[in-house]
């Protein structure tokens, strides 16, 4: 890697980004947190509580569980896409017409408006209507992902799957095209297996992207909220109200601003943990390339 | 050197012959697989547009039949849907909003990554890596913890129901985004041409003008067309910033519900409505999107 300059005029050129950001990023988390640490009954009553709300929030049992729901959720999800996602971008042609066609026909699902997304879910899934909930019923299962907890939080899992895989998909159709042709030959000369080609050439290679699509996938799955929404509205029960839903209901359903402060503390807390982490990995994998 | 070049040359020598058969196995086996993944493919291909496939083919229906039963294709092909949508201006005044203010994303974003990816990929500063990293953080922020503080921040400055309110909040997650991306293309010119271009004379705003963006052209396509998808998909900050005036598309199609009951068809074609512009831009520019989607990493 070329050595940087060192020169710290260069802050001028980052510094309309910096404004910007801390616009919309700075003055809102300041909010929060003056929130998190008062009780508000109307604008001009407020009492200072100190972490009183974040104890609450510590203890209460619904967000525990609505944790635990998301992070089995985005490992789940993480589990299916990934593999997939690497099986689909090897059978995508690398040249021609059919290329740039798989290429489009894939990316669509990422275009959607999220909440369109659980619109289609919607339709698809009930079984007057929809082609999916037909076919289940068809086929002989009770499936009602409106009633059954275990019906909805598949059908989450499946809508999640179908709508983030092709990411998965291109970032490694990216990672792959990067491959020089001589590694293959070699392989050819080799005499090496087909998964062997991919053991050792092809994997390595991606690691990069995958790291980039582990990342994106992993925070976007967190902060999920509005196809599970729009599909089944957090249940049945709270069978699929992931941390993003809860939060909502907490701060503009019951309007328990202080509670919803110090829980959106949390929140990202936990989000800027794992991502630091992952962050820290991919620029020591950078560091030693 | 030497000893590496001998030794393959008397290997090859022996295993020549029983070889050749085996090689053209490999190759029929190759050409299965071949033909096993471009089946695999198609059948993804189908999986994954058939739940598309399903909400066009409703859009083309009158309600009656939707309810009546499942069928492929529409028997009454029907376009009143749409007609309800652009005769409507409450409804087609909708996409007019998202588009007005997810371009006015784009372009803000843009403006300012610009410049400051530069910088991320050329220069050494003090607190550029935490910079960074507190940039790339807000990517991370889910939008729902900003909320409410947004709609107190934007009604308190008289932007609350604006164009500009929504291009501005999805600045949160599209400006680092973009940095990131511009930075990864922007590392992969070599530094020697900035250093010719001022040694010819250039100042740096010309260079960056002139020579610069040209060279990284396709990173700004890509980028462009990263800063439309994520703004053009979101969802609850555009509802929750706006009422009336710049109510994006998204949040309209829950008029669909209605005391009858849902009006099916409508939300189907309204559905589709949404796709199309994105199909639209991901056809511009498909042939950076393999290099895009590495964000210039690869």
């Amino acid at each position: 890697m070329q050595t940087k300059v060192e020169n710290n005029k260069a802050w001028f050129l980052v510094l309309p980004v910096f404004l910007i950001v801390a616009f919309s990023a700075i003055i809102p988390l300041m909010t929060v947190v003056n929130y998190s640490v008062q009780d508000i009954f109307d604008p001009y009553t407020r009492y200072f509580v100190g972490t009183e709300w974040f104890k609450q929030v510590m203890l209460d049992s619904r967000l525990h569980e609505a944790l635990l729901r998301q992070f089995l959720y985005s490992f789940t999800i993480l589990a299916i896409e990934v593999p997939l996602g690497i099986c689909v971008a090897l059978m995508m042609p690398t040249k021609g017409r059919g290329a740039s066609l798989s290429l489009i026909l894939v990316a669509i699902p990422l275009l959607i408006p999220w909440n369109v997304v659980g619109t289609i879910w919607q339709i698809f899934g009930r079984a007057d209507i929809g082609l999916f909930g037909a076919f289940m019923s068809g086929i002989g299962v009770d499936y009602n992902y409106a009633s059954d907890p275990t019906d909805a939080w598949l059908t989450v899992v499946l809508m999640d799957v179908w709508h983030w895989t092709p990411l998965v998909a291109l970032l490694c159709y990216s990672g792959l095209r990067a491959i020089p042709e001589v590694y293959y030959q070699a392989a050819r000369i080799d005499q090496a297996s087909r998964w062997a080609v991919f053991r050792y050439i092809q994997l390595p290679k991606l690691t990069n992207v995958l790291i980039i699509g582990v990342l994106l996938r992993f925070m976007d799955s967190f902060m999920i909220y509005t196809e599970p929404f729009v599909l089944t509205g957090g249940g049945p029960g709270s069978s699929t109200t992931f941390l993003s839903q809860s939060l909502v209901q907490q701060a503009i359903g019951q309007f328990d601003l202080g509670p919803a402060a110090a829980f959106s503390l949390v929140y990202f807390l936990i989000i800027l943990l794992v991502c630091w982490v992952f962050y820290t990995t991919i620029m020591n994998m950078q560091k030693d390339k | 050197m030497t000893q590496s070049s001998t030794t393959p040359i008397s290997h090859n020598k022996g295993i020549t012959k029983e070889q050749a058969p085996v090689y053209s196995r490999a190759e029929r086996k190759a050409r299965n697989a071949n033909l096993r993944g471009r089946f695999g493919l198609v059948l993804y291909v189908v999986l994954l547009l058939l739940p598309i496939y399903w909400l066009v083919n409703m859009s083309f229906k009158t309600n009656t039949e939707i309810l009546s039963g499942l069928s492929f294709f529409p028997a009454d092909f029907t376009l009143e849907n749409y007609a309800k949508i652009f005769g409507d201006a409450t409804w087609y005044m909708g996409y007019v909003n998202s588009i007005f203010y997810v371009s006015m994303n784009m372009v803000i974003s843009l403006i300012v990554a610009l410049p400051a990816a530069y910088a991320f990929s050329r220069y050494k500063f003090i607190g550029d890596k935490h910079m960074f990293f507190w940039l790339l953080s807000n990517r991370m922020a889910p939008p729902a913890v900003f909320l409410l503080p947004f709609f107190q921040l934007y009604s308190s400055v008289g932007l609350f129901d604006t164009h500009i309110a929504v291009a501005l909040a999805h600045c949160l997650f599209n400006v680092p985004l973009a940095v990131w991306i511009l930075e990864g293309f922007m590392s992969g010119v070599p530094r020697e041409i900035d250093e010719t271009a001022y040694i010819d004379g250039y100042s740096f705003p010309k260079f960056f003008m002139r020579i610069f963006i040209p060279l990284i052209r396709s990173g700004i396509g890509v980028t462009a067309f990263f800063c439309f998808m994520f703004s053009w998909v979101e969802l609850l900050l555009a509802r929750t910033l706006t009422s009336v005036d710049a109510k994006p598309i998204a949040a309209i199609m829950t008029r669909t519900v209605s005391a009858s009951g849902m009006d099916w068809g409508l939300l189907a074609a309204a559905g589709v409505l949404t796709i199309l512009p994105g199909m639209l831009v991901i056809y511009f520019v498909r042939n950076h999107v393999a290099k895009g989607f590495a964000l210039g990493r690869v």
